[in-house]
């Protein structure tokens, strides 16, 4: 089942968090229930490692996909089409993938008087492993940073921990408190903890929301 | 040892460098290093260090040399075309025999070239990074642990030997996210009673200099120098061997081209082909101990870089003509793919037997 209740569903985060692949499996999870999705990647920060590289399968899959002008070029240039603004007036699902931290969150900004309009679900995604968000108040700090640049507040959690290539059960397991304290200290719902499809499952596995890897290093 | 944290390998070179007791930091942001210069204006203020965003790479690079002869722990870090506006001020550096680290995180070139990843720089880092007699030691990491232990040990042998280290990355491995163990930070204040730092009316004062007036002074100094080199050439080299002891085939590649090398001489294996891997970790002084030892049982070795063909001349020099040498590459930005190694591995097998 899509674990969306939302129209619009804006992903932010820390930079490295995995906000791309939650994004990357959200979407495709809607269009394999038969929604007509669009991923928007307004990553503008990130040269690599983006959704708009990912544009092959997504569209194999049957997700629309609008990134900035030049992603995918090598043209370093932070230009945003139309449609975006577009697809978010008038999508049926939108997902947006935001770039890391609060420069990422600059661009989201532009679009915060039409996001704000459409009542999204904001998901902030945490990883606990991730350098200079291991502890819950950092995690919150930074999203303080992120919500005022973008002039949106986030509306629930989504645990990503993980730790690339070297995620066990175990490492899933010991994130869950950590996102229960981000959780806490931020009064927002944890809307699920993700584990890599290929882990074996968990003790808590009703909390769990397994996922694709699809961010991987041309030798994986 | 510490938990295991998820860096950005942009990310790693910087708080490695912390933890190695740099407080300096000087430069221009480019991509795709700019994470270095992001976190170090993060972290350097919380360290009680200094982060300082010059008007230049020209620039950057003098203030480097300024804080490394006022013999204090100082890196700089930028990417291909950073690095040619900074030929100078290294040469200086290493003409000034003051320590320093400087990161180069390769993009595809030549001129402003593209952001995407590259190895095309080899020859700039191992033969001319600069103007007259010079070398500087160049080490290549090939994941994110080994990119933090290899800017610990370049402060480490840079203090050692006075002369500026280089980290040859690319954009992949800057990008990318590995799980690290970041080391404890240890006491690294050293005696450098070479520095000028202030005499404090004790002692005569040092100076730091790369002008000389009398040409036979200038050639001892060289000379000197090319001691030392001689010195590191012999006890530096570092390289890993992966399954060359029965191999036929060695494929010789460093850095993120490594890491694809290493999956096709898996794929090669698994077909019974006998390939090997040489990853050379230090690319000057370059591994040719090791490259000299596995020529005399290997058959052919091949040379695979992200680039048109840089680091091959090494290999050629090293196996001297012992067994043919030969090249493949992808340039501009373009990765090689495990597959494409494969098949010229496959190639040089004379097929799947």
């Amino acid at each position: 089942m899509v674990p969306l209740k939302e129209r619009v569903n804006v992903v932010c985060g820390h930079y490295g968090t995995g906000k791309t692949n939650l994004s990357i499996n959200l979407a495709i999870e809607c269009a394999r229930a038969g929604e007509d999705v669009t991923l928007i990647d307004l990553d503008v920060v990130n040269p690599y490692f983006r959704s708009a590289d990912y544009s092959d399968v997504l569209t194999k899959e049957g997700v629309k996909v609008i990134g900035p002008n030049f992603a995918n070029t090598n043209l370093d240039t932070p230009s945003l089409p139309g449609a975006i603004s577009g697809a978010i007036e008038m999508g049926e699902r939108v997902i947006v993938d935001v770039g890391g931290d609060d420069a990422g969150a600059t661009a989201l900004g532009v679009y915060s008087r039409l996001i704000n309009e459409a009542r999204p679900e904001v998901i902030y995604v945490v990883n606990r492993y991730r350098s200079l968000t291991t502890t819950a108040q950092e995690a919150v700090e930074i999203l303080g940073e992120i919500e005022r640049t973008a002039r949106i507040r986030a509306t629930a959690i989504v645990n990503n921990s993980h730790l690339k290539q070297s995620t066990d059960a175990r490492t899933v397991e010991d994130s869950i408190p950590f996102a229960e304290e981000v959780s806490r200290l931020t009064g927002l719902p944890l809307l699920f903890t993700t584990a890599p499809r290929d882990v074996p499952l968990l003790n808590n596995k009703d909390r769990i929301h397994q996922i694709d890897v699809y961010v991987r290093t041309p030798w994986e | 040892m510490g938990e295991r944290v998820l860096m950005k390998g942009n990310e790693a070179i910087a708080q490695a460098a912390i933890s190695a007791g740099c407080r300096h930091f000087f430069g221009y942001p480019i991509t795709p290093q700019t994470e270095v210069a992001a976190y170090m204006s993060k972290m350097m203020p919380k360290v009680g260090g200094v982060y300082l965003q010059g008007e230049s790479e020209v620039a950057s690079i003098n203030m480097v040399l300024g804080a490394a002869a006022a013999g204090v722990r100082v890196m700089t870090s930028t990417s291909s075309p950073g690095i040619s506006l900074m030929s100078e001020g290294i040469s200086y550096i290493a003409g000034s025999d003051v320590p320093c680290v400087i990161v180069n995180v390769q993009r595809g070139g030549p001129g402003l070239g593209g952001i995407q990843p590259s190895q095309s720089d080899y020859f700039q880092a191992t033969r001319s990074t600069g103007h007259g007699d010079f070398h500087l030691i160049v080490f290549a990491p090939s994941t994110i642990q080994e990119t933090v232990d290899l800017v610990n040990k370049a402060f480490d042998i840079g203090d050692k030997y006075r002369m500026p280290v280089m980290i040859l990355s690319d954009g992949m491995l800057g990008q990318m996210m590995e799980p690290v163990v970041l080391p404890e930070e240890t006491n690294t204040a050293k005696d450098k009673p070479w520095a000028a730092c202030g005499h404090q009316g004790k002692r005569k004062h040092n100076v730091i200099n790369s002008l000389y007036i009398d040409p036979n002074e200038l050639e001892r100094l060289v000379r000197e120098r090319f001691e030392k080199y001689k010195t590191i050439q012999a006890t530096e080299q570092m390289a890993e061997e992966y399954m060359t002891e029965d191999a036929d085939i060695i494929v010789v590649a460093y850095g993120a081209s490594s890491r694809v090398s290493r999956s096709a001489v898996d794929m090669a294996r698994k077909q019974g082909i006998k390939a090997g891997l040489i990853r050379p970790i230090t690319l000057w002084p370059y591994p040719v101990d090791t490259i000299k030892k596995v020529a005399k049982t290997a058959k052919v070795f091949l040379s695979v870089e992200m680039s048109m063909g840089q680091m091959v001349d090494d290999v050629r020099l090293a196996v001297n003509g012992a067994v043919p040498v030969e090249f493949y590459g992808r340039t501009g930005g373009i990765i090689p793919t495990p597959k494409e190694v494969y098949d010229q591995i496959v190639r040089l097998n004379g097929g799947v037997q």
